[in-house]
């Protein structure tokens, strides 16, 4: 049982029978990807954290140091405060939609024993859909002139168009997001449920526990850990992914109203060339990353000493 | 199990063909739209299948090249999934069966980079691509080194090497991966010990157990690991956005959005949706034919 136990306190490496006084051999079986990740994660980030300090022309050329100006700068901008409000909506919302659907069919797919292979991989495919590809696919959908929402504004005009409408548009991220990452909490609160042993719901059904009374006092508590666990993960997941979502769809349009953060990194110092704000505002977002990973930690401890 | 009442079965029927409806409705749009003429959008979405499916579709493939496209993201998906088996059972390797100093090292130095997405380091990460020696140059300079060489030999150093619109480029940056790495870490602390100390009486050495011993049990692992790391690289967006610019080495998710028609443009949903389903149907192909290995690796290597 995967997510189960207490956090164990000792060194999570662990001790295995293995070479000894072979440190040089050890190095070299490490070392490509090693230097993958410090050519391409730790350079960069640490550029990153350097650039949010300087103040530079954006067609290279010169730099200055400006302490801590950029930051200043970007923490009494109104906009900047919207985007994060923004996005801290649209990850709690397609979180929780997310989540909740995904545990009502993982619900009934446990249940329902006959047939359940096949609807388990019907539910699972969109798994295999990136973020900008099922956005095209919703981009379509809700397409006010020629899109299934149409046939809604047929019948009340006016009623949709996310073109225009800032509170159409963020919903309509809200939604692709939920839907991309259905596939994947159904199959982690699914794989929580089938650990779940047999005999706990058969002794409660022997003492009189009916269906929903085993389901509230059984089911959903010994799913804490697997919900902690895609809480963070679909957290940190929308924090970036949704970069593809608004990217396709609305380009942080209209006027702001889907400009989430992390689209925001990407439209400021891609497109606007302002490369310290840009990095300042990369240094908020790793802060966040590194919050959600310490949550994390936790369960990538569990995972590493609780094997099944 | 325990036993049900027949209603509660029959709800929870209902509900996953709720979920079903959910997931397979908007490709199922999608497959409508693409079998339609253009003409069919004038009021809204069609709703039912028309006859142009097959039109549409070779329209889509001529305008958004996608024989090009679905060629390049072959490529780098295949030598992702190769690369990332190498780098994660190799590395697990590593922290896993020796006793060396750097073992702690390298566990947090694998582990932190889940801090560091992509979207973090947009900026420095391009970049690095566009010269992949800034760094040595950097320390170069830093160092006094460039300005000594410029002194003895008259000559600039200038590193440079540029991974823009490149297949390296395009997979070398995306090859570290700490997932995998951490299911083969998982699954070698399960091989029992009498194994490596066999070896180690017979003489073997750590890259002859590693090569003769180790990787033919880690098959099952390795096909998971292959399985979503196909799917990770179809489906890379913001990378390939940001370091190709030649059409030649675009990627079909990329090249997808040159199809979706604007609010002013004809509504060629037909092809755009046409063309989503070329482009999603390799790593749906994936997710369907090899389900065992893709949840086995989703499952293990996350949770």
């Amino acid at each position: 049982m995967r997510f189960w136990g207490k956090a164990s306190n000792r060194n999570p490496v662990n001790e295995k029978a293995g070479f000894s006084k072979r440190g040089r051999a050890a190095l070299m079986f490490a070392l490509p990807q090693l230097l993958i990740l410090l050519l391409f994660f730790y350079w960069p980030a640490s550029q990153a954290v350097q650039s949010s300090f300087t103040l530079q022309s954006p067609f290279g050329g010169s730099t200055r140091f400006v302490g801590l100006m950029v930051f200043e700068r970007l923490l009494t901008d109104p906009e900047y405060y919207r985007s994060i409000y923004i996005t801290v909506t649209f990850v709690f919302l397609s979180t929780l939609i997310s989540i909740l659907l995904g545990l009502l069919f993982a619900v009934a797919a446990d249940d329902a024993l006959r047939g359940s292979k096949t609807y388990r991989t019907a539910i699972i495919w969109p798994y295999a859909v990136a973020a900008p590809v099922a956005a095209t696919t919703f981009q379509f959908l809700f397409d006010p002139f020629t899109g299934l929402a149409a046939i809604v504004n047929n019948i009340w005009p006016g009623f949709w168009n996310p073109y225009i409408d800032g509170t159409n548009a963020f919903w309509m991220i809200v939604v692709v997001a939920a839907w991309q990452h259905i596939s994947y909490n159904f199959l982690f609160i699914l794989a929580g449920l089938r650990a779940i042993p047999n005999t706990l719901f058969e002794a409660a059904a022997v003492d009189g526990a009916g269906a929903f009374r085993r389901f509230y006092t059984i089911t959903l508590p010994l799913l804490t850990p697997t919900f902690f666990f895609i809480v963070i993960m679909n957290i940190a997941s929308n924090f970036t992914n949704s970069f593809g979502i608004v990217n396709v769809m609305t380009e942080g349009g209209p006027g702001g109203a889907t400009n989430l953060m992390a689209y925001k990194i990407y439209a400021d110092g891609f497109i606007g060339l302002n490369l310290s704000s840009s990095s300042a505002q990369s240094i908020i977002l790793m802060l966040i990353m590194i919050a959600i990973t310490v949550l994390q930690f936790r369960f990538v401890e569990h995972r590493i000493n609780y094997k099944v | 199990m325990v036993n049900q009442s027949k209603g509660l079965r029959i709800l929870s029927h209902l509900t996953l063909i709720f979920g079903v409806v959910i997931s397979i409705g908007p490709l199922l749009f999608a497959l409508i739209a693409a079998s339609n003429p253009v003409t069919g959008f004038a009021n809204g979405a069609p709703v039912w299948f028309g006859d142009q499916l097959w039109v549409n579709f070779s329209a889509a493939w001529e305008r958004g090249d996608f024989g090009r496209q679905l060629f390049n993201s072959t490529v780098v998906s295949l030598v992702l999934v190769v690369g990332k088996c190498f780098l994660a059972t190799m590395t697990a390797f590593s922290i896993t069966y020796f006793k060396w100093p750097g073992k702690n090292i390298v566990f947090w130095v694998v582990l932190l980079t889940l801090m560091l997405p992509l979207e973090v380091r947009i900026i420095p990460s391009y970049d690095i691509a566009a010269n992949v020696f800034g760094p040595l140059q950097f320390l170069a300079d830093a160092t006094g080194l460039t300005y000594l060489l410029n002194k003895i030999l008259h000559t600039e150093v200038n590193l440079n090497l540029s991974l823009l619109d490149s297949y390296v480029g395009l997979t070398l940056p995306l090859m570290a991966t700490v997932t995998g790495t951490f299911l083969f870490r998982q699954f070698y602390l399960t091989v029992p010990d009498a194994l490596v100390d066999a070896a180690k009486l017979d003489g073997a050495g750590p890259l002859r157990f590693f090569l003769d011993i180790l990787l033919p049990l880690s098959k099952v692992n390795i096909a998971a690991l292959a399985t979503i790391s196909f799917i990770f690289g179809w489906n890379q967006y913001l990378w390939p956005l940001l370091i190709t610019t030649d059409p030649n080495m675009k990627t079909a998710v990329i090249g997808l959005q040159a199809m979706i028609p604007g609010p002013d443009d004809l509504p060629l949903w037909n092809q755009a949706m046409a063309a989503t389903l070329i482009v999603v149907t390799p790593p749906v192909a994936v997710v369907l034919l090899l389900q065992k290995w893709f949840v086995k690796g989703l499952i293990s290597s996350e949770g």
